[in-house]
């Protein structure tokens, strides 16, 4: 071939603009082409934590997630569609939340369920927000999430199936002060942990206005190991119970060492304490008088309940945790949208998602608020002996 | 009153954690005059071992002593590997090396066993509690600080009474002239780290034991600060790092006790910098001239 003849010029200069177009095709063609509500199917994008740091909690909204869609395909779809549910691992990190959240609107989905924890959503929220893409977190209980309060804005794109974390201070401090009768509360939180200094936040001022005090206030930060000096201090200030709004490692390592100190007061605490590994880091028998806040509890008798942990166990021979739940409320609470929109078009199911006002799940009743706050019951799970007992379900005022 | 005694006991049994640590990491540095890094990872994987022990249903001591015996052999190993070819071109090369080695065994560990926290099955300690007019004390303080104890004496033993420890002494002092003397350098610096090493995982299966939570990062915090009460102690002496691993604990508990649970770290590092300046050299670190 002879690329430098009279025809030359043209010929390379055609085979480079091809070339260019082709890239340009390939990089940006895949959204607009494949309009999904087009197909026979409807593409549902599921971004998760399968591995990492956060691993069970993806994992367990995949599974509810999953089993969620294969009853409502066999049910005979959404519109007369089956949906078609595309998984990706986001490795538990911020920047690979992101990535697939883009790869996924390449692919054409209506919608995204997922990422679990609230930081990985607020990552992938700008890409989505950008392609009018409705978002459902199952499990990011930060109140920002969905709402900027410092703007006085909502991110209209971000639904969520579980609670607020102010909800959990208060429903647990509502709780102490009625139901319990005490008082006097001591207060331990993890000053690194967004998490653990909102809920105290909030956990303190409800408790305070409404008639309870607050004797004493220790902090930690995420690396520590050792809590007695903390609990001695606090003990010293003879408290009715301690309030500890963090993950399970630490819970785990306050309450062994707070009962080895002979510390046998309540330990209160919010949905980062469902975990398995509780009880074996603190030992079951340390584990008595302790309350927390939780999505659901599988004890619940409800039948649809029932029938939820009955398919979940034949499917996975295990016991749906509270991710688990949500996983499979994000999963009908979608296809209740898009049926409310009577089409797939996302734009539409984001409307529709904004005026849900009772739909029914696993993890309770719930409605969706002006500022996407979901509206809901929470259950107060007790520990007797490391088992848990639901004893309760309350609704926060707003 | 009581109170305060709670505390200084609090901070006796955190000291004696951050202790167990320290006496490995000091030794090590004495003779070979090296910062190792990786000294709080092989407690980690000693952790390990000891659970992998535990798991397949063996007891307390056996355990103990499978980990102690893999850890020693992944001493010499990462000895050999990581530092041998670097000790005698620069000391900050093998200090490179030391933390690269670090980082190597953290996510080495993760990406096997994952990040997630294991415990040790139930029953592998029965745990008790002592209350001592009003100070209460578990079996498993006692446990490590026994075992602190117990190793500061059988290192003295071995640096000072043993050939093997005069060896240790005349590499530590001069490399050159011991070999010269017929001393086989890099034999006695694989059994330093043989015996850290070992002393590493011993710590490893208590501390999972003490906190009943093992993983693939534990050793870096209680790692870093074994290193602050080794050098508060006077880095190279054994009873130094014991010294300063119970001062330093004491410290931290009295400081996060009595209302400052936030500037406890910061307090206990003004302390080291304040003793550092009166004496350079640490507590019993003992002044030793540059060689010419």
């Amino acid at each position: 071939m002879n690329f430098r003849g009279k025809k030359g010029k043209p010929v390379a200069l055609l085979t480079v603009l091809v070339f260019v177009l082709g890239i340009f095709a390939a990089g940006c063609g895949g959204g607009t082409e494949e309009s999904s509500a087009d197909g026979d199917t409807i593409k549902v994008g599921v971004n998760l934590e399968l591995s990492g740091e956060v691993a069970t909690y993806g994992t367990g909204i995949k599974n509810g997630a999953e089993l969620a869609f294969e009853e409502i395909n066999a049910d005979g779809g959404v519109l007369g569609k089956e949906i078609e549910v595309l998984v990706q691992d986001n490795k538990s990190q911020n920047r690979e939340a992101r990535n697939i959240a883009e790869k996924l609107i390449g692919e054409g989905v209506v919608a995204v369920i997922g990422p679990a924890t609230s930081g990985n959503v607020q990552a992938e929220v700008p890409v989505l927000t950008d392609a009018k893409i409705p978002v459902i977190a199952p499990a990011a209980t930060a109140p920002e999430v969905t709402y900027d309060e410092k703007t006085d804005t909502v991110k209209e794109y971000v639904f969520r199936v579980c609670f607020i974390d102010p909800d959990q201070s208060q429903v647990m401090a509502q709780y102490i002060l009625d139901e319990l009768g005490l008082k006097k509360g001591a207060m331990m939180v993890n000053k690194e942990d967004e998490y653990s200094i909102g809920l105290g936040n909030a956990f303190k001022e409800f408790f305070t206005t409404n008639g309870g005090e607050i004797v004493a206030e220790e902090g930690f930060i995420t690396s520590d190991t050792a809590f007695k000096s903390q609990l001695t201090s606090i003990s010293s200030k003879n408290p009715e119970f301690i309030y500890v709004p963090t993950y399970y490692k630490q819970v785990g390592l306050i309450i062994k060492q707070a009962r080895e100190l002979g510390i046998e007061l309540p330990m209160m605490g919010a949905d980062g304490w469902d975990s398995p590994k509780l009880v074996s880091i603190a030992g079951a028998e340390s584990l008595q008088d302790c309350y927390f806040t939780n999505h659901y509890s599988i004890e619940d008798p409800a039948e649809h309940i029932q029938s939820f942990v009955k398919a979940y166990d034949e499917k996975y021979g295990a016991t749906p945790d509270s991710f688990a739940a949500l996983g499979y409320d994000a999963g009908y609470l979608l296809a209740e949208a898009i049926e409310q929109a009577g089409s797939a078009d996302p734009e539409k199911i984001q409307e529709a998602l904004a005026n849900i006002k009772d739909f029914e799940g696993i993890s309770g009743e719930m409605a969706i608020d002006e500022k996407h706050f979901t509206v809901k019951d929470l259950s107060i799970i007790k520990l007797v002996d490391g088992q848990q007992t639901l004893i309760n379900k309350l609704k926060p005022e707003r | 009153m009581e109170e305060l005694l709670q505390q200084l006991f609090n901070g006796l049994s955190l000291g004696s954690i951050y202790a167990l640590i320290a006496v490995g990491y000091t030794m090590i540095y004495g003779i070979v005059k090296l910062i190792n890094f990786a000294h709080g990872d092989v407690m980690m994987v000693g952790a390990y071992v000891a659970l992998a022990g535990t798991i397949m249903g063996l007891g307390f001591i056996p355990s103990l002593v499978i980990a102690m015996i893999a850890c020693a052999f992944l001493g010499v190993l990462i000895e050999l590997v990581a530092y041998r070819r670097v000790r005698p071109v620069s000391r900050l090369a093998a200090l490179t090396s030391a933390i690269g080695m670090s980082l190597f065994l953290e996510y080495t560990m993760m990406y096997f066993v994952g990040a997630e926290i294991r415990t040790f099955p139930p029953g592998v300690l029965t745990e008790r509690t002592y209350n001592w007019a009003g100070i209460i004390i578990t079996n498993k303080d006692l446990l490590v600080l026994g075992t602190t104890v117990v190793l500061v004496v059988f290192l003295q033993f071995i640096i000072y009474r043993t050939r093997t420890g005069k060896a240790m002494r005349a590499v530590s002092y001069d490399g050159q002239a011991a070999q010269l003397m017929g001393i086989n350098v890099n034999n006695t610096i694989s059994i330093t780290f043989f015996i850290g090493s070992a002393l590493a995982a011993a710590a490893g299966m208590l501390i999972g034991m003490y906190y009943n939570s093992i993983n693939p990062l534990m050793g870096m915090m209680p790692g870093l600060k074994a290193f602050i009460a080794a050098v508060l102690g006077g880095i190279g002496s054994v009873p130094g790092a014991m010294l300063g691993g119970i001062l330093l604990g004491m410290t931290e508990s009295l400081v996060a006790g009595f209302g400052g649970s936030m500037y406890r770290d910061a307090v206990a590092f003004i302390i080291l910098i304040l003793v550092l300046l009166v004496r350079p050299t640490g507590l019993l670190g003992k002044d030793t001239q540059e060689k010419v």
